[in-house]
């Protein structure tokens, strides 16, 4: 027998050997017989009434079968709704239709759809569809748009306020009583999440059955199987998605959109198969944004260098409509971290979701826990430099201990487990701290200037169990689902809810089946992102893969062992209990000869000529698990930079994370999700932003505009693990895939700003382009 | 608007293809649509991502930014043609031992921009490793591991005969069509 690869192995990817001969399958790579191209006509205005709609042109344009517009799909699909509702925040729930009707509310807001024969052709036509748009005042700013006088998007949310949460305990007693207080304003710069692989759908309709097949870059089919029934008015059982290779997502493919709908409804009505793909520019308006929050924070402390109160008064830019999860983003996912790994008593959270002209925002990488971490690390610095203190020392001052687990935080949480001082530990001691801070006096002599920054971390992942979802007002469920189907030989087919676009599940997952089952990777297929062969799951998102569906997994696969253990018991002549599974066998306990092999069992189980009583024919194991908390990974991050003081110019010279998510099953897929997290983290702190003008016009709409990260960019990073398991599910895992996004930011900001201290900067607006490094080293203080 | 369609001939992977296309088509498209091999992607629309990378007569070309009627009678490598899955070429090797993909998708593009870079640069620096990936984009691994995939190559390639070595690099056999 092949050697048992299971938890905590590098195994080399199985997903591999397809995506690296060009044999992967994504959405744009379906062909079927008498395909149509789709091509959206979308606003150039951020804010217009639609006048006219006139697509006589574009119907007569070689090829095109088919124009909709927003008065043609009225009544066959519904408006796209929105699927978080954090509860008391009076939210005001307005859908977004999937063509606008008499108005749009922002640039790229879809007006037509035009299908052709040929996707040249479709785009050829849709050039011909003339709308007259009546332009209205547009505003791109949250603040401006709560303000008197600001252009009203929705006559149902006055002051394009679309909800008001609030969390916490800290009052303004404790702030007008504490020894120190500083008080700072962030602006979380709105970011593109860019996965490589843009949106695209494929749609395929039988007139005869009524079924309708979609293929979508999905992160989550079922739940995009789920609203699209709605949407649609078609029955579940009769739609299926599927969303097998997903070229990345980091959020943005969580999201219902309007042009999926659309494309189904085009092949329902022209039964014909129909495809639509976004190209890149498309992609910069079409596709949901990340974070964009104006944060006024203040943080309370002693002169010891005690924190005793943080809170934030935060305004997050919702874009033109509310996007299926996009209110849990800066409120749940938020709010509620504010405190971090820290012993905080008073914690508050005050958050305006403000609709505006630009696209709507929702969950990006980290979403929501990256901006919490920057506000409260940026925060930790500038009180540590408030009281004469280095920033290291009031973290250990103010970690959570390692004997006070779970930690029941001021927000509520119940954090499971935890060594915040180990993790820290060790990132100081791979960094040399000590040695780093003489480097960078003795450097400041010679006027270079050395920066070091600190990041220390704590997330919310796994979401997580359904009872919370409940109460938080998202409108799911979040347990997951498993099906672990042992054949007659001995092979195994599992069936996940999970839906993986990059993280190597097939991998990762077959590795917890091989270690449970002692049988070669090789031996698990792993079946994903189908809802016709998988029963029910709520997808990737929140780092809840392998806490949640690994979980379900474990599960199933422990039924599975339970029941062959009966069947083995029988054949040997034994009571269940009596007998155990050992590297692959099932053995009488003390007496390893009478034992009988997996492959034995399994056979015995389909033959089913001679079962114990009550037990039924096969072997197969299904799980639905739902968590009974979240899990909370955390870490240190340390950054050493140079800045060049008389450009500008910011060098990366170290970086260092050590992250601790639970127990790690395989070591090289958790390094590659810390890398790619750190990169975008770095992405957010210098590089990366959308811009709109006054008019909200997007400035940043293609690749030449918007900085991506690029692999010469970077030093070598350095990273490692701690492994404290979470005791709240059967693996003692924690989510890996967004840590590097969340710590990574502040870090580098910090290292930024410690650098230029002598020259008295204590912030700069992200990204940290060079030009506003040097006005600020010429202003002596914050720039813009 | 839609233009009278003219004949071309382009050797792809050593297979040769004759397909009436608009004169305005895209390489890509042509590979894509024309010819079904869909292991080159298309990420932006801007010449930037380097998804779409292939080689045009050995040399990396970003086929988005081709028109099919260029590349006529001219001989085109996609990733379809680096190696099979019984014989992976260093750089797919590469990429696989040491988890240099995480999604895929730009994966295509970025091994051949290495098989061009090695073809250059057989030994390269890590940081000229960096430098040679400035035409390509990846959300997913952070570069990291990409470059240690490219060094794993440099290194299978320092350890080959030079014949076969040049073979590979331009994923190109003797005698092809």
């Amino acid at each position: 027998m092949a050697e048992v690869q299971g938890i905590g192995v590098r195994v080399k990817r199985k997903e591999d050997p397809r995506l690296i001969t060009g044999e992967g399958r994504y959405t744009e790579d379906i062909q079927l017989p008498g395909m149509l191209y789709a091509e959206v006509v979308r606003s150039p205005h951020a804010h217009a009434r639609i006048k006219r709609i006139d697509t006589t042109a574009a119907l007569s344009s070689p090829g095109v079968v088919a124009v909709f517009t927003g008065a043609d799909i009225e009544g066959h699909v519904a408006p796209i709704p929105t699927a978080w509702l954090p509860p008391d925040s009076d939210i005001k729930t307005t859908a977004h239709p999937a063509l606008a009707v008499d108005r749009v509310r922002y640039v790229g807001d879809g007006v037509a759809m035009v299908v052709a024969d040929d996707r040249y052709r479709a785009r050829d036509a849709a050039e011909l569809v003339k709308v007259e748009y009546e332009p209205l005042p547009a505003t791109a700013d949250q603040e401006l748009a709560m303000g008197e006088g600001a252009p009203l998007l929705h006559d149902d949310a006055p002051g394009n306020i679309a909800f008001h949460w609030r969390a916490g305990n800290a009052t303004d007693e404790v702030f007008e009583q504490a020894e120190v207080v500083v008080r700072h304003r962030f602006r979380q710069q709105r970011l593109i999440p860019n996965p490589m692989e843009m949106r695209a759908a494929v749609a395929e309709y039988n007139r005869s059955t009524g079924d309708l097949t979609l293929y979508s870059t999905s992160q989550n089919p079922h739940i995009h199987r789920f609203l699209l029934s709605g949407v649609l008015g078609i029955p579940e059982h009769k739609l299926r998605v599927i969303a097998t290779d997903v070229g990345g997502g980091f959020g943005a493919k969580i999201a219902c959109y309007p042009d999926e709908a659309l494309v189904c409804h085009a092949a329902r009505v022209l039964n014909r198969p129909v495809k639509w793909s976004e190209d890149r520019s498309e992609h910069f308006l079409a596709t949901t944004h990340g974070r964009d929050h104006i944060e006024d924070v203040e943080i309370a402390g002693k002169q010891d260098g005690t924190i005793t109160a943080i809170r934030v008064r935060a305004i997050a830019n919702m874009g033109a409509y509310l996007s299926t999860a996009a209110p849990g983003v800066p409120t749940i996912l938020f709010g509620l971290i504010v405190p971090g790994p820290y012993r905080i008593p008073y914690a508050g959270a005050d958050v305006y979701g403000v609709f505006t002209n630009t696209t709507p925002t929702d969950a990006y990488r980290g979403a929501g826990r990256p901006e919490a971490t920057y506000l409260l690390e940026r925060m930790v610095d500038l009180f540590a430099a408030e009281i004469g203190m280095d920033a290291v020392a009031v973290r250990q001052k103010n970690l959570i201990p390692s004997d006070q687990f779970p930690y029941e935080t001021a927000m509520g949480l119940s954090y499971d487990s935890g060594n915040y001082q180990l993790a820290l530990h060790n990132a100081l001691e791979t960094a040399d701290y000590e040695t780093l801070r003489a480097t960078q006096a003795e450097l400041r002599k010679e006027g270079k200037y050395l920066g070091v920054g600190v990041t220390t971390y704590v997330e919310i992942c796994g979401l997580g169990p359904s009872q919370v979802a409940g109460a938080v007002g998202f409108q799911g469920g979040l347990w997951e689902s498993s099906t672990v189907r042992v054949h007659p030989t001995g092979k195994v087919t599992v069936f996940t809810g999970a839906s993986p676009h990059g993280q190597g599940e097939e991998t990762t997952f077959a590795q917890i089946v091989a270690d449970k089952l002692h049988i070669p990777v090789e031996d698990v297929e792993i079946v994903h992102g189908d809802t016709a062969r998988i029963s029910m799951g709520w997808g990737t998102y929140g780092s809840r893969t392998t806490p949640v569906g690994g979980s379900a997994l474990a599960v199933a696969t422990d039924r599975v062992v339970e029941k062959a253990k009966k069947i083995a018991a029988h054949m040997l002549e034994a009571a269940p209990e009596d007998v155990e599974f050992v590297d692959g066998s099932f053995q009488v306990k003390g007496i390893p000869t009478k034992s009988t092999s997996f492959h034995d069992v399994t056979l015995q189980a389909y033959l089913a000529w001679n079962l114990p009583a009550g037990v039924e024919p096969a072997l197969e194991g299904q799980a639905f698990y739902d968590p009974t908390n979240f899990t909370y990974s955390f870490g240190t991050h340390i950054c050493v930079v140079e800045v060049e003081a008389e450009t500008g110019q910011i060098h990366l010279r170290r970086y260092i994370a050590v992250d601790d998510c639970g127990r790690v099953i395989n070591p090289m897929i958790a390094e590659g999700q810390v890398h790619g997290g750190i990169v975008q983290g770095i992405g957010q702190a210098l590089y990366e932003g959308a811009v709109y003008d006054d008019q909200a016009q997007l400035l940043t709409g293609s690749f030449m505009d918007y900085a991506m990260p690029r692999a010469n960019f970077f030093p070598r990073f350095e990273t490692s693990f701690t492994e404290t398991p979470s005791p709240h599910n059967p693996l003692g895992v924690k989510g890996i895939g967004e840590t590097g996004t969340i710590a990574a930011t502040p870090t580098v900001v910090n290292a930024v700003m410690d650098a230029l201290r002598p020259f008295g900067v204590k912030d700069i607006q992200m990204p940290l382009s060079p030009e506003r490094v040097w006005s600020a080293i010429r202003n002596g203080g914050s720039a813009e | 608007m839609a233009l009278e369609k003219t004949s071309v001939t382009i050797t792809v992977n050593n297979d040769t293809y004759t397909r009436d296309i608009e004169p305005r088509q895209l390489l890509v498209h042509f590979l894509r649509d024309s010819l079904g091999l869909t292991g080159t992607h298309i990420g932006c629309d801007t010449s930037q991502c380097g998804a779409c990378t292939v080689l045009l007569n050995g040399d990396p070309v970003k086929s988005c930014t081709v028109l099919t009627v260029q590349a006529a009678d001219q001989e085109v490598t996609t990733v379809e043609g680096l190696g099979t899955i019984e014989e992976l070429h260093p750089v797919q090797q590469g990429f696989w031992e040491q988890h240099g993909l995480q999604c895929g998708f730009c994966t295509p593009g970025v091994m051949i921009t290495a098989v061009g870079l090695l073809k250059q640069n057989p030994q390269p620096t890590e940081a000229e490793i960096r430098e040679g990936l400035e035409g390509v984009i990846c959300r997913c691994t952070g570069y990291q591991n990409i470059v240690r995939a490219i060094q794993a190559a440099a290194e299978q390639f320092d350890a080959t005969p030079a014949q076969t070595q040049a073979a590979a690099t331009t994923g190109v056999t003797e005698g092809g069509e």
